[in-house]
C-alpha cells in the first residue's frame, strides 16, 4: 500500500491551498476593488479589506456602466449579448459538427476525405490571421450589427467535428446493421440512437463551446458598430481605453467580476461534463 | 476500424456536410485567399488605389530586423508561457494526487481561471501591477524592486507570461489530473513495496507514463501563446514597451489595424499560416498516432 | 394584478413602437466617436441637444472604442460600403485621410452645396491650420483640440518648500525643483509625462521652432522626410534619460496611463494635454495648478506656440445629398458659439473658436478655473511658424509608435538619445515613403 503519512498529507494540503491561495489572488484583489471608491483605489497601497461601496459600484456598473464605455448600454443589456453569443455559438458549432461527423463516419461517398480535410482548413485559420477580409466578407452578406454576423461566421468547428467522430467510430457496428434490418433509414437511426447515445458529449461540449463564445474578443470588437450588439468583453476593453479621462476602476472592477461570473458558474456546476469534454474533446 | 457499416445514400451526405462546408468556404477559406492576394500589393487603407508589387511586402518583412525580434520574441513568450503553465499544473496535479481528501474541493478551486477570457486576464493582471495603482507593484517597490514595465521590457515580458500561463494553470492541470487517475494503481504500489519513495516514484514511473499527455499540452500550449494570447497584450502592454512584448500575432493585428499597412500586415498573416499549418500537421500527425493504438 | 401587468407591459411596447416610428420617419445620421467617460456623456448630450431642434434628422452618436479603433473601424465600414456619415480622426490621422479624396466628403463643399454659412476665420488659427488644405479651405470640422501643459502638485510644492504660485517656467527649473522635490522627501518622483512623443517630441520641436519633418512638417506634400533627430531634441531626450536613470523622473507609459502617478501623489509635475485637466479635477486629493509647457531657455528666448492635438470630424462619401444636407445642418448647430463654449468648459478641449472664448471669459469661467486659459494663452503665443503649425504626417500613428518605442528604448539606457532618434528617422521615414507611394 503506498504510503499517507498524516504529515505528510498536512504539508500537500497545506502547498495545495497556499498555491490556491496565489492563483486566487487577483480575482480577491479585483473584487475588493469593487467595493471601493475611486480616491480609496487609487490611495496606493489599496487597502486589502472589502469596503462599503459594493452595491453602489455594481448598480452603477449595471444601469450606467457601458455609459464609461461610451455606447450607453447598460450591463444588463451587454451580458444578454453575450449570453445569446455564447448560446448561439455552442448550438450552432454541435448541430453542424454532429451532422458533419455523422456524415463523414456513417457513409462513403466521393470526396469524402477532401471535405474532412477541408473542415481540418478551419484549424490553420485563426480568426487574427483573416480578420480583415473576413469582415468585408461579413459585411456584403449584410451580417453586421447582428446576432447572426456575431455567431454564424465562427460557428465552423473541426475540433468539434473530430470529437464527435471520435465518438461515432466507438459506436458499435452491430447497432448499425440493427438498425439497417429494421429497416431504419439514416435519419431515424440518427434521431433515435445516435442523438440520444450522444447525450453527455453534447453536454461536454457545450460547456467549452460556450466558455469560448463568451470570450470571444476580437471578431465581436469589429462586427458590432452598434452599441446594442456590444458584448460585455468589448465594453471592458472600452472602459480601459477612455480618451482624455480617467479609467474607473471600481465600477471597471465591478462589471469585470460580472463578466467572469457566467463563465465561471457555468464551468463549476457543469464541471462533471465540463472535465470530460475539456479531456474527450482535445485528444 | 475499417470493418464499419455504412449507410448507402448519395445525396444526404452531402447535405449534411453543407453547413459546415458552407461556412468554412465562404469565411475561413475566401477571406485566407483574399489575404493571400492582398499579401501581394501596396494599398491606401480605402481601398482607392493600389499596386501589384509580387514578393516585395515578403521581403520587406522578412528582411526587418523588427520582424525577427518578433519571432524571436514570440519563441521566448511561447516556451516561457507552456513552461510554467505546464510545470506549475503538473507540481499542484502530483500534490493533489498524493491527498486522499479534498481531490474534488481543489480540482474546483483550481478549475475557474479557464473560464476567464484572456482580455479579463490581461485586466486583472493590469490592474495588480499598474505601476501606481497595483496592490502587487507596490509590494515588488516596497522590498525594492525597481517595478516598472512600462518601460522595463524585461518586466512587461514577464507580466505578460504570468497572465498568460495563470490562465493556462487549470487547463493543463485537468490533464495531468485525468492522466494520473487513468494510471493503473498496481504498477506504483509494487514500486512502493519495493521501496520507491513518493518522489522516485514520481520520476521513474508517473512522469514517463504522462509522456504523451505532456507532449499533447506542450503542443497546445504553444497554440494558445502564439494565437488566443492577443487579449492579453492589448491590454496590458500593446506590444511595448520598445517592441519587447510584439508578439507575431500581434504584430499583425497592430500593423494591420492601427498602423493600416495592408499589404505588410497581410504578407505577416500569410507566414503565420505556413507556421500554423506546419504546428497542425505536427499535431494532427501525433492525433492521429495516438487514436490508433 | 395580473391584468394590470399585462396592461403595464402592453403600455411600454407602445411607448417603445411609438418612439421607433418617430425614429424611422427621420433620416439617421451617425456619428462615430472615441469620446468615453464623462467626455462621451457630453458627446451624447450634443446629439440630444440637436435631435430635439427638429424631426427632419436624428444624429446617433456611437463610441466606437480608442481613436485608432475608431478610425479603423470607419475605414474598414468604408471598404464594406457601409460607412458612417461623420467620424471623428485624431490629429495624428489627418494626412491619411486627406490624401483619401475619394472617400471622404471636404467639409467646406458639403456646407457650400447645403448654402450654409461656414468661415474658416471662426476658428483660432493654430485650429484652422491644422485642417485646410493648400488653398486655405477647410476639410474636417474642428471639434476637440488640447495642447499639451504643466500640472504641478501645490501640495507637494509647499512641503519641498518651493513657492507654489510660482510653476517652472524653462526645463531648467523643472531640474532644479524636482532634484528640490525628491532630496527633501516631499515627493518620490519629481516628474512624469503623458504622450510621450506628442509632449516631449513633437510639440517639443514646435515650441522650440525646431523642423519635426522637412516641407514644413509635412504641410508641403507627401515627399516630406523627418528631422527630428536635431540637437535640441537629442538634448532633451538625453537630458530626459539622465533624468530617469537618476530617479527624478518616472517614465510612466504611452497615451496617459501615466495619469494615476501624478494624480495619486507619487510624482509633483506631469505633462499632460489640456483636456486631462477634469480627469485630473475628480482624482486629485490635493491643491493643483497649471502652467506653461516648460522650454529651454538657452534654444530659444521666446517660446513659440505649440500644436493642437485631439481630433476633428470627418465626412465620409457615399452617403444621398439629402443627408449631407443634414450633416452640414447639424455642423451648423455645433458651430453656435454658445454651444461651443458649453463644449469647452464641460470638456476642458480648447475653446476651437474666438467667439466661445469671449463667452466663456464674459461668463467669469476662468476666474472660477484658474488655470483654464493657461492652454489658450500658450497656443495663441505669437505668430505659427512653419515648425509650429502642426504635422501633416502619412503613416502617422505607425510613426508615432516607432517614435515611442525608440524613446523607451533611450529612456531605459538600451541606446543613446541620438542613435535612438536617428533610427527613429530612419524607420519613420520607410514608413513615409510607403505611404507615398500607396497614395500617388
Amino acid at each position: 500500500m503506498i504510503e499517507h503519512n498524516r504529515r505528510f498529507a498536512f504539508v500537500h494540503h497545506g502547498i495545495l491551498i497556499v498555491s490556491i491561495a496565489i492563483i486566487s489572488f487577483p480575482i480577491y484583489v479585483v473584487i475588493v476593488a469593487s467595493t471601493l471608491t475611486l480616491p480609496d483605489v487609487l490611495d496606493a497601497p489599496m487597502t486589502l479589506l472589502p469596503g462599503r461601496h459594493f452595491v453602489a459600484n455594481y448598480i452603477t456598473a449595471l444601469t450606467e456602466g457601458a455609459i464609461l464605455g461610451g455606447g450607453g448600454t447598460p450591463v444588463w443589456r451587454l451580458l444578454l449579448n453575450s449570453l445569446i453569443m455564447a448560446m448561439g455559438i455552442a448550438v450552432g458549432k454541435i448541430a453542424i459538427s454532429i451532422i458533419s461527423a455523422y456524415a463523414i463516419v456513417f457513409f462513403r461517398f466521393p470526396f469524402r476525405m477532401f471535405f474532412f480535410w477541408l473542415i481540418f482548413v478551419t484549424l490553420m485559420l485563426p480568426i487574427e490571421v483573416r480578420i480583415l477580409p473576413t469582415f468585408q466578407i461579413a459585411a456584403t452578406l449584410g451580417l453586421l450589427n447582428s446576432y447572426t454576423g456575431l455567431i454564424v461566421p465562427v460557428i465552423a468547428s473541426a475540433t468539434a467535428t473530430f470529437f464527435f467522430r471520435q465518438f461515432f467510430l466507438t459506436i458499435p457496428n452491430e447497432l448499425v446493421e440493427a438498425a439497417r434490418v429494421d429497416g431504419a433509414g439514416p435519419i431515424r437511426f440518427f434521431v433515435d440512437i445516435v442523438l440520444p447515445l450522444s447525450k453527455t458529449n453534447i453536454a461536454a461540449l457545450f460547456v467549452i463551446l460556450f466558455i469560448f463564445g463568451w470570450n470571444q474578443f476580437l471578431w465581436p470588437l469589429l462586427i458590432t458598430t452598434d452599441p446594442d450588439f456590444d458584448t460585455i468583453i468589448i465594453a471592458i476593453n472600452r472602459m480601459l481605453r477612455v480618451v482624455d479621462d480617467q479609467v474607473d476602476w471600481p465600477v471597471m472592477m465591478a462589471t469585470t467580476i460580472m463578466a467572469m461570473a457566467v463563465p465561471a458558474a457555468v464551468v463549476v456546476l457543469m464541471q462533471r461534463w465540463f472535465v470530460r469534454g475539456l479531456i474527450e474533446h482535445e485528444k | 476500424m475499417d470493418e464499419r457499416v455504412y449507410f448507402k445514400n448519395k445525396v444526404l451526405p452531402y447535405l449534411l456536410l453543407a453547413p459546415q462546408i458552407a461556412i468554412t468556404l465562404v469565411f475561413f477559406v475566401w477571406p485566407a485567399a483574399q489575404a493571400l492576394f492582398q499579401s501581394t500589393l501596396i494599398e491606401d487603407p480605402f481601398g482607392l488605389s493600389r499596386e501589384f508589387v509580387g514578393l516585395e511586402n515578403f521581403s520587406d518583412v522578412l528582411s526587418d530586423p523588427r520582424y525577427a525580434k518578433s519571432v524571436v520574441t514570440t519563441a521566448i513568450f511561447s516556451v516561457s508561457v507552456a513552461g510554467l503553465a505546464l510545470t506549475t499544473a503538473l507540481f499542484l496535479a502530483a500534490k493533489a494526487d498524493r491527498v486522499l481528501s479534498g481531490r474534488l474541493i481543489y480540482r474546483t478551486l483550481l478549475m475557474w481561471p479557464y473560464a476567464v477570457a484572456p482580455a479579463v486576464a490581461g485586466v486583472l493582471f493590469l490592474f495588480i501591477f499598474s505601476p501606481r495603482v497595483g496592490v502587487l507593484s507596490f509590494a515588488l517597490e516596497a522590498v525594492g524592486v525597481d517595478w516598472n514595465y512600462v518601460l522595463n521590457g524585461r518586466q512587461a515580458m514577464m507580466l505578460v507570461i504570468g497572465a498568460s500561463a495563470w490562465k493556462q494553470i487549470s487547463y493543463n492541470f485537468l490533464f495531468f489530473v485525468a492522466g494520473m487517475q487513468a494510471m493503473p494503481r498496481s504498477l506504483i504500489e509494487a514500486a512502493a513495496i519495493d521501496g520507491a519513495g513518493p518522489t522516485r516514484r514520481f520520476w521513474t514511473i508517473i512522469f514517463p507514463l504522462l509522456t504523451p499527455v505532456t507532449f499533447f499540452l506542450l503542443v497546445i500550449n504553444v497554440i494558445f501563446a502564439f494565437f488566443e494570447t492577443f487579449g492579453v497584450i492589448e491590454a496590458i502592454t500593446q506590444g511595448g514597451p520598445a517592441g519587447a512584448t510584439n508578439i507575431l500575432v500581434y504584430k499583425v493585428f497592430s500593423d494591420g489595424f492601427v498602423g493600416l499597412d495592408l499589404g505588410g500586415s497581410a504578407a505577416q498573416s500569410v507566414i503565420l499560416m505556413a507556421i500554423v499549418i506546419t504546428l497542425t500537421v505536427l499535431q494532427f500527425r501525433y492525433v492521429e498516432k495516438k487514436v490508433s493504438y | 394584478m395580473h391584468i394590470r401587468k399585462t396592461m403595464l407591459a402592453g403600455a411600454a411596447v407602445l411607448t417603445l413602437m411609438g418612439g421607433q416610428a418617430i425614429a424611422q420617419e427621420r433620416i439617421t445620421l451617425n456619428w462615430w466617436h472615441a469620446m468615453g467617460g464623462a467626455n462621451g456623456e457630453r458627446v451624447n448630450q450634443i446629439a440630444a441637444a440637436f435631435n430635439d431642434t427638429q424631426d427632419k434628422y436624428e444624429v446617433v452618436a456611437l463610441n466606437r472604442g480608442s481613436y485608432a479603433e475608431t478610425m479603423n473601424a470607419a475605414i474598414a465600414a468604408f471598404r464594406a460600403g457601409e460607412p458612417p456619415h461623420i467620424v471623428q480622426v485624431f490629429e495624428v490621422g489627418t494626412r491619411t485621410m486627406m490624401s483619401a479624396g475619394g472617400a471622404i466628403k471636404p467639409v467646406f463643399e458639403l456646407m457650400e452645396e447645403a448654402g450654409r454659412a461656414f468661415d474658416p476665420k471662426d476658428f483660432l488659427p493654430a485650429v484652422t491650420g491644422y485642417y485646410t488644405n493648400d488653398e486655405g479651405k477647410m476639410l474636417s470640422f474642428p471639434f476637440n483640440s488640447s495642447t499639451p501643459v504643466l500640472y504641478y502638485n501645490k501640495d507637494i510644492f509647499r512641503a519641498a518648500g518651493l513657492d507654489p504660485d510660482s510653476p517652472p517656467k524653462t526645463w531648467t527649473q523643472v531640474g532644479e525643483m524636482m532634484t528640490k522635490v525628491v532630496s527633501s522627501g516631499a515627493a518620490g518622483c519629481g516628474f512624469t509625462t503623458a504622450w510621450p512623443s506628442w509632449v516631449q517630441l513633437e510639440n517639443f520641436s514646435a515650441r522650440h521652432d525646431q523642423p519635426f519633418a522637412t516641407m514644413a512638417n509635412g504641410f508641403g506634400g507627401l515627399g516630406t522626410e523627418l528631422s527630428f533627430n536635431g540637437v535640441a531634441q537629442v538634448r532633451h531626450l538625453k537630458q530626459l534619460a539622465e533624468w530617469q536613470t537618476s530617479g527624478v523622473f518616472k517614465y510612466g507609459g504611452r497615451r496617459n496611463v501615466s495619469a494615476p502617478l501624478f494624480t495619486g501623489g507619487e510624482c509633483a509635475m506631469f505633462t499632460e494635454s489640456s483636456a486631462g485637466l477634469s480627469g485630473i479635477r475628480a482624482n486629485a486629493q490635493f491643491d493643483f495648478g497649471v502652467a506653461q509647457l516648460p522650454y529651454w531657455e538657452d534654444t530659444i528666448s521666446e517660446p513659440k506656440n505649440t500644436i493642437i492635438g485631439g481630433a476633428s470630424l470627418w465626412v465620409l462619401s457615399g452617403h444621398e445629398k439629402e443627408e449631407y444636407a443634414g450633416i452640414a445642418e447639424f455642423f451648423d448647430f455645433m458651430s453656435s458659439s454658445g454651444l461651443q463654449a458649453a463644449w469647452h468648459q464641460a470638456s476642458g478641449y480648447l475653446p476651437i473658436t474666438p467667439a466661445a472664448f469671449t463667452v466663456s471669459k464674459i461668463s467669469g469661467y476662468y476666474k472660477r478655473n484658474p488655470g483654464a486659459d493657461v492652454s489658450i494663452l500658450q497656443m495663441s503665443a505669437g505668430e505659427p511658424t512653419g515648425n509650429s503649425k502642426g504635422l501633416r504626417l502619412g503613416s502617422f500613428v505607425q510613426i508615432r509608435d516607432v517614435i515611442e518605442e525608440e524613446m523607451e528604448a533611450v529612456l531605459a539606457g538600451n541606446k543613446t538619445a541620438q542613435a535612438g532618434l536617428d533610427q527613429a528617422v530612419k524607420r519613420g521615414n520607410v514608413l513615409l515613403r510607403k505611404f507615398e507611394r500607396a497614395n500617388k
